[in-house]
């Protein structure tokens, strides 16, 4: 038999890789080493799960002995990874040895979390996985008043998901509009003003400065920066204001986990460096999904993840499949204004464009040749993201 | 009519409204739609899809 594929990690990235691999391979032995249960479970749902009620125990699709039956696969659970030995080909966890034959690294991220001052600094919450979910839910209570650090995707589908559910949200952001990183600012507006009416509070242009305890409840401090004044190199004094609520919930990114692969001496920049091919610089080591940096790439979506693990899958049973990502729009459930992005390419020239369909909006990047680059779509209109993907597709 | 919920991603397909932009008219049976029909959202396969029980 030989030693197995070794698949570190049980998020959307390992689960999908293993099965996709037993769909080629009915004989290889697979071993997935999770740090938590390891139970398959619909990640893209932490998000959008308590408008429809959903336990956090309702969210796990597959548990993880059912997971692995049905692949043949072994789960090492509840599982830390001590180090990586490329040498002898082995990963060593807290309680054994494990040799493989092909290494994948499929470790995801870490929420970002901020630097904060306060006695309550420590208490935020930031839901990156099962667990952190089953924390959070645990702590709302009714009518809660929750504050959102970070107008994101993320941050903007848990502020709609948790004002359907009844809670009152507030919504933190340095940025002047939600979604800066990944929508043109005519599309920040319209979600700013559709979650606004959804009943969610925005404080924009504003840092979170600290966090402290008041009773049984916390108040969040806030540095809402000062405009410029004319004539004045001085910046108007910042306003600070003050937060009252029961909640604070962590949304301002991910950082992708790299330590492990750092001290096994692979190739780490902003995640683990990958080429086209899943592979790091060790030999038969690779890298998949919020970890790694694919051409210089971390894209941290579900469709790139998926991608990936299909051609990795090819790799590992013997034909060397390059990753080539199709046209894939980033979707923002918001229920209050649905997006589904094709965010504008770095370093292409070019400038929106829109269109005011019937409850909608429609904007198109075009470059200067005319070509379609990107695209946002919202509401009504995300039912046209099929004829426009198929129309990129045309221009590449 | 029944609902389709993708295992990976979420997205629903609904048979009483299709998925008309796919070509997949509203009222068409999860049984008719084409077995290489990817979730539009994440790109599984329709095997990656269950019936979602109200």
């Amino acid at each position: 038999m030989g030693a197995p594929l070794v698949i570190v990690g049980t998020g959307l990235a390992g689960w999908t890789l293993a099965r996709e691999f037993r769909r080629l391979d009915p004989n290889t032995p697979i071993v997935l080493v999770s740090r938590d249960e390891g139970a398959f479970y619909s990640k893209p749902m932490l998000s959008n799960a308590l408008a429809g009620g959903r336990s956090p125990a309702s969210l796990v699709s597959t548990p993880a002995a059912a997971a692995a039956e049905a692949i043949q696969a072994t789960v090492l659970a509840q599982r830390e990874v001590v180090r990586i030995d490329t040498v002898a080909r082995a990963v060593v966890l807290d309680d054994r040895v494990v040799p493989y034959r092909a290494l994948v690294l499929a470790l995801g991220a870490d929420p970002i979390r901020l630097p904060l001052q306060g006695d309550a600094s420590d208490r935020v919450f930031s839901v990156n996985d099962l667990v952190d979910y089953g924390r959070f839910h645990a702590a709302l209570t009714t009518g809660a008043r929750v504050t959102l650090l970070g107008a994101g995707l993320i941050g903007c589908e848990f502020a709609n998901d948790l004002a359907i559910a009844g809670y009152h949200v507030d919504v933190v952001d340095l940025a002047p509009l939600p979604l800066g990183r990944l929508v043109p600012e005519r599309a920040g507006r319209a979600m700013q003003v559709a979650l606004s009416a959804a009943g969610v509070s925005f404080h924009l242009g504003a840092s979170v400065r600290a966090i402290h305890c008041d009773g049984a409840r916390l108040v969040v401090e806030l540095v809402v920066a000062g405009s410029m004044q004319a004539g004045s190199m001085q910046a108007e004094p910042a306003e600070v204001r003050r937060l009252s609520t029961d909640l604070v919930l962590s949304a301002v990114g991910l950082r992708p986990r790299t330590a492990l692969a750092a001290a096994a001496g692979l190739t780490v920049e902003g995640g683990i460096v990958v080429d086209s091919m899943l592979r790091t610089n060790a030999l038969d080591v690779y890298a998949l999904g919020d970890c790694a940096q694919v051409d210089g790439q971390v894209l941290p979506y579900v469709l790139p993840l998926m991608t990936g693990a299909r051609a990795l899958a090819k790799t590992l049973t013997g034909v060397p499949t390059a990753v080539v990502y199709p046209v894939m729009p980033v979707a923002v459930k918001t229920p209050a204004l649905p997006l589904s992005v094709v965010p504008a390419p770095q370093g292409i020239d070019g400038e929106w464009s829109y269109l005011e369909p019937e409850g909608g909006l429609e904007g198109h990047f075009k470059d200067r040749e005319g070509r379609l680059q990107g695209f946002v779509l919202g509401g009504a209109a995300t039912a046209r993201r099929a004829a426009l993907v198929r129309a990129m597709g045309q221009v590449a | 009519m029944n609902t389709y919920l993708c295992i990976v991603c979420g997205f629903v397909f609904d048979e009483s409204t299709g998925r008309p932009e796919d070509g997949i008219p509203a009222g068409t049976l999860w049984s008719a739609v084409a077995e290489d029909w990817a979730c539009p959202e994440c790109g599984v396969a329709k095997s990656d899809f269950e019936m979602v029980v109200i």
